[in-house]
């Protein structure tokens, strides 16, 4: 399909992942921890960039009116 | 179609700053930065002529003594001597701009309490996409220009809805529709669809409850601030269709469909779905094909959508069924897909294949779509940290990660080190971005405005979605001129034009009166 196709091509990495021929048997464990990699990776960037005060920031962000 | 983007607004520094004072700051940072090159910046105030927002498309008026004041948009927003003093510490005569319109046809306007972009009208979702990133782009650049200011405490703009404290403010959207098709038809055919519309593009938050009353994650950062089905109000009693008849062109012949319900999005599939789908569903309600199904308890089921990132959940229609928000998106695709014209461009199917694709994604496992949908992206890494950390609902530290999500700052957001991190597809690259938040589109009335004050900045005074006001050196009269026709003023149109008048008063003489007269807007 289509789209199927486009999505391919535009860089998603588990759906590129899943048209590789089968691996060997001890991928799946390695896939597993790669991706466990990725997300350890995550958050250490996210918690590197959180505002430090989290309850703090969080109760000062107050906006007045909007529709 | 075009959106609208009120970015909620502090100044850490600054805990008690006044909003509106805040804002303006935006518009004046950013007036500054077209001063130095970035772009023209003509002397525009905004022309109130043709603004009518309490005028009710189910034919009606509302008393102007009985809106809500929030409800006046057709009045400037002002900032009186005495607070600018006050937050200056000093009195100044210095002229605060609470209103830009910019090169690329946008306005950029204190919106009472909130910076607001509204974006030039364009004719396709991918373009509406890329005219709503060149607002973020047009944020982000007065943001850090605040911050390079001396003496001037740093501001944080952030893409989101809601404060998560009681107060919501909003992301709209608009739709030129015909005249013809009955308001009541279309609001009928468009409940259900606003009602599930949220799985694909909801923005998610933590907290549940317009006052955030209860801890957990819902998919939508508006749905618990909507209280009606139908109605003209968009601060207070929100309705899920909104009737304000504020064409903006030619009365007789469009109506604006002004949708109030979406969430801002950051996530460019998200965005480009939730207009793509909207203008496909309009457009199959203007053929009489929509399916309507009938919901016994639109703003019930709206809420319990939200409130189910399972997607399980399911709401009751009048005819006995039970659906979930995928069983009624499936509904509309399902009429899209079979109303679709075998000559369908090429943008259109993609947004239908995009749209089908989704739907199944979702159904198989919602945490699938991260790459496509705001609400699951921020989800993942919610669950991540909950994983990781231990963590209840109601830690601050997620709430934080929420509003951090949305943060405008390109170091600090969340949603940006996702792109950076190429955890999200992109549809538009940032050049491109930058190059809209300084030229219009070509295909629409947009093109005309922003070349006119790129043009002239110095004789054009004023300007609305529908008029621009020139004033000619040695004439006393100024000279308005209409742009009623959203589908003219185009590039196609007007680009000869701009080529061949020799300044102002030779451009409105060719376009008023003289032979060049079949190019007017």
């Amino acid at each position: 399909m289509a789209t199927q196709d486009r999505r391919n091509t535009s860089g998603s990495a588990t759906e590129a992942e899943e048209e590789l021929p089968d691996p060997a048997p001890a991928a799946p464990a390695a896939q597993e921890s790669a991706q466990t990699q990725g997300v350890d990776d995550l958050l250490d960037e996210i918690d590197g960039v959180l505002e430090s005060n989290a309850e703090e920031f969080v109760r000062g962000f107050v906006q007045k009116g909007g529709q | 179609m075009g959106t609208e983007t009120e970015y909620g607004i502090i100044a850490p520094a600054l805990p008690s700053a006044n909003p509106t004072l805040l804002s303006s700051q935006v518009v004046n940072a950013y007036a500054a930065t077209l001063r130095e090159g970035l772009g023209n910046l003509a002397g525009t105030r905004w022309d109130y002529t043709d603004e009518t927002p309490l005028t009710d498309a189910r034919g009606f008026r509302m008393d102007r003594a009985s809106a809500h004041p929030s409800q006046l948009t057709d009045e400037p927003a002002e900032l009186s001597a005495e607070q600018i003093a006050l937050e200056r510490g000093e009195p100044t005569e210095a002229a605060i701009l609470m209103n830009l319109v910019l090169n690329n046809g946008a306005r950029l306007y204190v919106d009472h309490a909130h910076p607001e972009y509204s974006s030039p009208e364009v004719t396709n979702p991918l373009d509406a996409v890329l005219w709503d990133r060149a607002g973020d782009h047009v944020a982000v650049t007065a943001m850090q220009r605040i911050g390079a200011m001396p003496g001037f405490s740093p501001v944080i703009l952030y893409k989101n809805n809601t404060d998560n404290k009681s107060v919501s403010y909003g992301s709209h959207e608009n739709y030129l529709v015909p005249r013809s098709v009955p308001f009541s038809k279309l609001a009928e055919a468009l409940i259900p669809f606003f009602v599930s519309r949220q799985v694909i593009c909801g923005a998610g938050r933590v907290g549940l409850g317009p006052l955030n009353q209860e801890s957990g994650f819902q998919i939508s950062q508006r749905a618990d601030f909507f209280e009606n089905e139908i109605g003209l109000e968009t601060t207070v009693r929100r309705p899920i269709i909104n009737t304000r008849d504020e064409p903006h062109a030619v009365a007789e012949k469009y109506r604006r469909l002004h949708v109030i319900i979406g969430d801002a999005n950051l996530n460019e599939v998200s965005n480009y779905l939730k207009v793509g789908t909207t203008a496909l569903v309009l457009s199959l309600i203007e053929q009489g094909l929509g399916p309507v199904p009938v919901l016994e308890d639109p703003v019930g089921a709206l809420h319990a959508i939200s409130h189910d990132p399972s997607l399980q959940v399911t709401v009751r229609l009048t005819d006995g069924r039970s659906v979930s928000g995928l069983d009624l998106q499936e509904m509309y695709c399902g009429a899209v897909l079979a109303a679709l014209p075998a000559d369908a461009d090429e943008q259109t199917r993609d947004v239908v294949d995009r749209w089908q694709s989704l739907l199944t994604t979702l159904r198989r496992d919602p945490l699938d779509a991260a790459r496509q949908v705001d609400w699951v992206a921020k989800l993942k890494v919610l669950e991540a940290y909950r994983a990781r950390d231990g963590l209840a609902w109601t830690d601050p530290r997620l709430a934080l990660i929420d509003l951090q999500y949305a943060d405008l700052r390109p170091e600090k957001g969340i949603y940006q080190r996702l792109a950076r991190r190429n955890d999200v597809d992109l549809l538009v690259p940032p050049a491109e971005v930058a190059r809209a938040a300084v030229h219009p589109p070509r295909d629409t009335r947009a093109y005309f405005r922003g070349r006119c004050i790129a043009e002239f900045p110095a004789e054009v005074v004023g300007a609305s979605w529908d008029s621009l006001i020139f004033e000619l050196a040695g004439e006393r009269r100024l000279q308005r001129v209409q742009t009623r026709e959203p589908l003219r003023g185009t590039a196609g149109l007007t680009e000869e034009l701009f080529e061949v008048a020799a300044d102002a008063e030779d451009f409105l003489a060719r376009l008023l009166s003289g032979p060049d007269r079949r190019m007017a807007p």
